[in-house]
């Protein structure tokens, strides 16, 4: 049976698979990927074994760091990151639960006072199983399914 | 020297707790000083809150010091659309102290980053209102003489009361504890609180009817149920008049009880109770003015 990738291999970058699909395009917005200028490829609805469906992208020639790459966390807590170096995948990494979330989320609470005036959010993170994350103004938690993207 | 600041009521140790009831003791000895002599004091409500302006407004002046402010946001710049950060930065180059009221969550410690000056949280929106708290605890010190091995009762609203969950997160400080909810169950302590106190190995019972079991209470604190907080009026209607503290229930309580109760009142505490000297509410505000010239004086390290 022929092979044929869904979404096209990149030479050097970093791949995120395993996003659940209705997450993709958070995390393109986390990774503020629409502002990068070299090549973004990404699939969605890919059928997955592990997931039923799931979302991919490929990102040419950008490397993240683990504190950078584990904002998506909150959104793809399942996603694992491919660094990819002459079409070889050189390394293999899960994303991780940051402690804290500055900025990148929106406060679920309506009267808190970060989604009156120009307030940039932070959270605690209280539990991560699922996803419970306390403001640090309003002092109210924000659940995994209440989750939002400032 | 990184400034203090008074926003929640778990910004502060044990040791403050004590240490705000030792001065608030001194203070209700000596309520005419002159330590904020020479010193300005912001009182910015941007939501009128009589009771608490005056109380706060009250203990300033009995310290000694001057007051600049607002009671409303009408009579402020927030009505010309200044943003809270401009105003916090403006205030805070004419004042060594800010005591703000304000009707979003959060904001008070938002102005606390951005003010050079301490920061007094005299209520944010629903979130916290420390000095009530304190004012609370010196009330149950001073009628009680101790803090640790009380029996609390709290009645009414412990849903969506502020008063009742900083009161609770205060006292669990203490020795020995025993909380009891009287609410219904639409009104009833969230889990949050409860999972606190179990995990704290902290002692709780609730219970739905409101009768002799406040025999064994040592303090009992009423709580309005307040109707701006309920998006049904028929919820509303239906538990407005479920906890009503008369005075031919007080026949059999201990002769230490006292009632507390943040007020205003509307109907919860029947008036035949005032004249019952285990009531102590009206004695409870007059507390918050010494508290409130502990918490100034701590935070400004006037002694």
């Amino acid at each position: 049976m022929e092979k044929q990738l869904n979404v096209s291999a990149i030479k050097d970058g970093t791949v995120i698979d395993h996003i659940p699909t209705r997450a993709l395009f958070k995390v393109i917005q986390i990774l503020r990927l629409e502002e990068y200028d070299n090549m973004v490829t990404f699939g969605n609805n890919l059928d997955s074994k592990a997931m039923g469906t799931k979302a991919i992208i490929k990102i040419a020639n950008r490397y993240f760091e683990d504190e950078e790459v584990n904002k998506i966390s909150l959104v793809a807590p399942n996603a694992k990151l491919n660094t990819i170096r002459n079409y070889e995948v050189v390394e293999k990494r899960v994303v991780q639960i940051p402690e804290q979330v500055y900025g990148i989320v929106r406060c679920f609470n309506p009267k808190c006072i970060t989604n009156a005036e120009n307030v940039s959010t932070k959270f605690q993170i209280i539990n991560d199983k699922p996803i419970e994350m306390k403001c640090y103004y309003c002092e109210k938690i924000t659940y995994e399914n209440e989750i939002k993207i400032k | 020297m990184s400034k203090k600041n008074l926003i929640s009521i778990t910004d502060f140790s044990k040791e403050e707790y004590l240490k705000i009831m030792e001065l608030s003791r001194q203070f209700e000895e000596h309520p005419n000083q002159s330590l904020l002599k020479g010193k300005v004091v912001a009182t910015l409500f941007f939501e009128p809150s009589t009771r608490t302006r005056l109380s706060f407004e009250t203990a300033i002046n009995r310290l000694g010091g001057k007051i600049i402010g607002f009671s409303d946001s009408n009579s402020s710049s927030v009505s010309k659309g200044e943003t809270l950060h401009d105003t916090i930065k403006m205030v805070s180059n004419y004042a060594d102290l800010i005591i703000m009221r304000h009707p979003l969550e959060g904001s008070a410690r938002y102005a606390a980053e951005i003010a050079d000056v301490p920061v007094i949280n005299a209520g944010d929106g629903a979130n916290q209102h420390p000095s009530q708290t304190l004012l609370d605890m010196y009330s149950i010190k001073k009628t009680q003489g101790r803090l640790d091995d009380i029996n609390l009762f709290m009645v009414g609203d412990l849903k969506y009361g502020r008063t009742v969950h900083s009161l609770l997160m205060a006292m669990s400080q203490f020795k020995n504890p025993i909380f009891n909810f009287v609410a219904p169950p639409e009104l009833a302590m969230p889990d949050e609180y409860k999972l606190f106190l179990t995990n704290q190995g902290i002692r709780y019972y609730e219970h739905l009817e409101f009768n002799e079991i406040i025999n064994q209470a040592d303090i009992i604190y009423m709580t309005r149920v307040q109707k701006e907080r309920f998006i049904d009026p028929v919820e509303y209607e239906k538990v407005k008049n479920v906890y009503i503290l008369k005075n031919e229930m007080l026949a059999g309580t201990k002769p230490t009880v006292r009632i507390l109760h943040p007020l205003p009142r509307i109907n919860e505490i029947h008036t035949n109770v005032d004249s019952n000297p285990k009531a102590y509410y009206f004695t409870q505000a007059r507390n918050g003015v010494y508290t409130r010239m502990a918490i100034i004086s701590h935070l400004l390290n006037l002694q």
